[in-house]
């Protein structure tokens, strides 16, 4: 935790001689440039060097929608301990541009460091005991690529000022450099290298960073960790969990998902289409479905609304579906790059008529490739849609996690083409609905239609009264039973206390982190996270009832009455007035203050 | 698509006949579904491997009276469905049928690219010019001038002229007729069923009450003209020079020009790679570059690579 664990250079260079080694357990390092500069190639460098050195880490970027240029951010949060968030505040602040120092100076923490670019940056702050270090990083990059190669290579250049400021592990960057240009060829990785061996090996003249921070060696468990981004993550999820078919269509932040499947799952003898719109794209993946392979769609969340009337039809028809939603700042187009949690209503109640259907969340990165296994079981399981609502920060963000043990969650893509006999119902009122792919042999001689009418458990049409009560019930009933099996979610911190803070999806983090800070000062706070958003799990209610408030903490509007889209539905639920709402939609991830701002605001 | 050794019986049309048609009694679809089963009857594809699907709309209800697998899908997007099923199970023979509403305005962008995809399946277009389902209103085929509960005083815009649309979609087997010609709309399903890739059959299918007569001009029996396209016969006789060239694009542009009721038969007809050769083409180069490896095996390596 950067603002607890991390101490002040300052302080530490006062307590000992000059040539001290600050040790840090962890760092919180801004890169703020243009997008074109490759920062985003540091940032993943750092991530993967973190993996490998069994550290914890955890960024966050923000990339401008445009297609080409404009200001871009990487944060990387290194740390020896648990990473819970990207920080608050940085610790270091590396700027490339005029722009980016007037714009992310008041990132750094109070005697934070400030490396700029001094070619293009006029330093002007001169408070809050921020350390300035001047380097003329475009025109030494230039030098050492031999004047040729204009702006580039910047980035490898401060990866290399950074390797050595932190004494990262040199071969490992190195190694990492080399596999990553390496099928660029000779000439790539040698001004790479060059960039690289320059920023590591310049003189750097400020008595402030003389000594080194060296992070502290990982106290990480496993070795076998993998490094990756959300989407990365999810779309493994779904191909472990047996999702050979898809369809989808290019949307911002959903699209690396498509472009990862369509390129991937023909190796594995499946296939992936884009579609010409998000209405082909579901209807196409519920034809795959239908044929006997369970299949993914997916979007963001004007994407989502497209869906709508084909999810209700899946609900309707009883066919499996995988929906990933990957929620961007609403609403209409909104804020395409930005992160928010707008879409739990749409997921769960967005379409026409009465629509149950499961909806599950990923906490972390981590998270998004279990999550996507666990919707892949549940949607073969209850023969229904399952929505998966992740969002942009974890679609971006690189974490490193344990490398999944396939043993345990990897299914087997099948196709069930065993005849059916004359029993055959393809919807019966007291069973589970498992369709006959075309192609199933009926040894009774009828041939079934899956449909979106109301049917009776044959699939006729049928228009009774009786029927549509009994068939929305076993709708119902069927996700209902989904709860059945939940696990209720582990409470972080005391079983009872004061507050209980409640969150879903990526706030997990700094939901978390709030709670340790919480604690530490001696604050009666607990708190708990719901992956598993409709149905919820059975017993909360017995959890709500031993803590003085229920704070729910989501990045979305507060709305009419003053409550986020979880604490209404948690209120409507239980009926308990002590269920309240933190909110935000400023589009950016949550900070650990404003969580504790946001609580001190209720609790007082 | 010839039948099955194993076939266990001849498929009739007692085995293929399901519910009862909802259709209002005149409705031009009874011919079609009748023609429907009839090609079914001669072509004898095994049972199991015939799949229906369609949108909403009268003539979208066609899967409830084919005892096949079948989907009653949501209104416009059956092509897309099929399209789906289509590409992921080769074993298939794959039907799609709707109206004009369902095909040519809510569905009309999917239209536009299945057809340009060349996606292996048969689309037959039961146009009766109007919504009947609805109870008329202005469909994207109604002529201007016809009165509907939306156009009271005569519909407004252009129609569709759905012969145009589909040829220069890229439909690699475009085909007109008649629901009141069996024999002429049974050869040509047949042909659109063994053609390889999109092949669409556009049916005038008259709506006996709220759009009756409208292809009047287009049945003899009823003192109209039900003229056929002369494809060419290759025979290097000089009259052959004067057929239709179904491979030509712009002869069958020419031929969808005519004023109604125009002319009939097969405009367009070409063999193009279908999207479902193109694809797993892919796939098995996919297949063959990993060296077949398992799902398990391609996994562990990405993991690898992460790490």
């Amino acid at each position: 935790m950067s603002a607890t664990a991390s101490p002040a250079p300052k302080e530490q260079s006062s307590s000992g001689s000059s040539t001290d080694s600050t040790d840090l357990q962890n760092a919180v390092i801004r890169f703020a440039g243009n997008s074109q500069d490759g920062i985003q190639t540091i940032g993943a460098f750092l991530a993967k060097l973190a993996g490998r050195s069994a550290r914890e880490v955890m960024t966050y970027m923000t990339i401008p929608s445009t297609i080409s240029g404009g200001p871009s951010i990487f944060q990387v949060n290194l740390g020896s301990g648990e990473v819970l968030s990207p920080g608050d505040e940085a610790d270091f602040l590396v700027a490339f541009y005029q722009h980016s120092y007037d714009n992310h100076i008041n990132a750094l923490r109070d005697g934070g460091v400030c490396i700029y670019d001094s070619d293009n940056v006029e330093a002007t702050v001169n408070e809050r005991d921020i350390q300035h270090v001047a380097i003329p990083i475009t025109s030494t990059t230039v030098e050492a690529l031999g004047g040729s190669t204009r702006e580039r290579g910047k980035n490898l250049f401060v990866l290399g000022l950074v390797t050595q400021l932190f004494k990262l592990d040199h071969d490992k960057v190195v190694a990492l450099i080399e596999r990553q240009f390496g099928r660029k060829g000779e000439d790539v990785i040698r001004n790479a290298r060059l960039a690289f061996d320059a920023g590591y090996a310049y003189q750097i003249g400020s008595d402030i960073v003389k000594q080194s921070y060296a992070l502290r060696a990982g106290a990480s468990l496993d070795k076998d960790r993998i490094t990756t981004d959300g989407n990365t993550a999810l779309m493994y999820g779904l191909i472990a969990g047996g999702i050979r078919y898809g369809a989808g269509y290019p949307i911002t932040p959903w699209s690396s998902i498509m472009e990862g499947l369509r390129t991937e799952l023909p190796k594995y003898g499946g296939l992936f289409v884009q579609a010409e719109d998000e209405l082909g794209a579901v209807a196409m993946a519920l034809g795959f479905s239908y044929a006997g392979h369970l299949a993914v769609t997916g979007s963001s969340g004007p994407g989502l609304s497209l869906k709508m009337e084909a999810l209700s039809y899946a609900v309707m028809a009883e066919l499996p579906l995988v929906v990933i939603n990957v929620q961007r700042g609403g609403p209409s187009t909104g804020l395409p790059t930005s992160v928010e949690q707008s879409d739990l209503m749409q997921a769960i109640y967005g379409s026409h008529g009465d629509t149950p259907r499961i909806v599950l969340a990923p906490k972390n990165v981590e998270d998004c490739f279990y999550t996507a296994v666990e919707a892949c079981q549940l949607a073969r399981k209850y023969s229904c849609p399952v929505l998966v609502l992740t969002d942009q920060a974890l679609a971006t963000r690189i974490e490193a996690f344990r490398e999944p043990n396939l043993d345990e969650c990897l299914i087997e893509a099948t196709l069930d083409q065993e005849p059916r006999d004359e029993n055959f119902k393809p919807y019966p009122v007291d069973g589970d609905t498992r369709h006959a792919p075309p192609g199933t042999k009926m040894l009774g001689g009828t041939y079934p239609v899956v449909t979106g009418l109301e049917h009776d458990e044959w699939g006729h049409p049928s228009a009774s009264p009786e029927m549509h009560a009994r068939m929305n019930a076993k709708r119902r009933e069927k996700i209902k039973a989904v709860a059945e099996e939940l696990q209720l979610p582990d409470i972080f911190g005391d079983e009872s206390g004061e507050v209980l803070l409640v969150g879903w999806g990526s706030t997990w983090g700094p939901i978390r982190e709030a709670t340790i800070r919480a604690r530490e000062k001696g604050q009666s706070l607990s708190s708990l996270h719901l992956r598993h958003l409709n149905p919820l799990p059975n017993g909360l209610e017995d959890i709500f009832a031993n803590f003085q408030h229920v704070i729910v903490v989501e990045m979305n509007d507060e709305g009419l009455y003053g409550y986020g889209q979880l604490a209404t539905l948690l209120r409507a639920r239980y009926c308990d007035p002590k269920i309240r709402s933190v909110c935000k939609t400023d589009g950016l991830a949550y900070k650990i203050r404003e969580i504790l701002d946001g609580v001190a605001e209720i609790v007082s | 698509m010839a039948a099955a050794a194993d076939a266990p019986k001849k498929l009739t049309k007692k085995e293929l006949s399901a519910d009862h048609p909802t259709w209002c009694p005149g409705c031009g679809d009874f011919a079609v579904l009748a023609s429907f089963f009839k090609v079914l009857e001669k072509l004898q594809i095994p049972h199991e491997q015939i799949c229906t699907i369609a949108g909403i709309g009268c003539s979208s209800r066609f899967p409830y009276f084919v005892n096949g697998h079948g989907v009653h899908f949501i209104h416009g997007r059956a092509l897309p469905l099929a399209t789906g099923v289509s590409l992921s199970r080769p074993d298939l023979h794959v039907f799609a049928f709707g109206g004009d509403g369902d095909g040519y305005s809510i569905g009309g962008n999917h239209l536009d690219h299945a057809a340009r995809k060349n996606v292996n399946l048969t689309y037959v277009v039961m146009d009766n010019f109007v919504y009947g389902l609805t109870k008329k209103q202005t469909s994207p085929t109604s002529p201007q001038g016809f009165k509907s509960k939306t156009d009271p005083t005569g519909a407004i815009d252009r129609p569709i002229n759905p012969m145009k649309k589909l040829v220069s979609n890229g439909a690699t087997f475009v085909a007109r007729t008649h629901a009141t010609q069996v024999k002429h709309m049974m050869e040509v399903f047949e042909r659109a069923i063994l053609h390889p890739g999109f092949s669409v059959v556009e049916v005038l299918s008259e709506c006996v009450i709220f759009y009756p007569g409208a292809f009047d001009a287009g049945n003899p029996r009823k003192g109209g003209e039900f003229d056929l396209i002369d494809e060419k016969k290759w025979d290097d006789t000089p009259e052959d020079e004067a057929r239709h060239d179904v491979t030509d694009d712009d002869a069958a542009f020419a031929l969808a020009s005519l004023d109604f009721p125009g002319k009939f038969g097969v405009f367009y007809e070409v063999d193009h790679p279908t999207k479902n050769q193109l694809e797993q083409r892919w796939i098995d180069a996919s297949r063959e570059k990993v060296k077949n490896a398992s799902a398990r095996e391609l996994l562990s390596e990405r993991f690898a690579m992460m790490k």
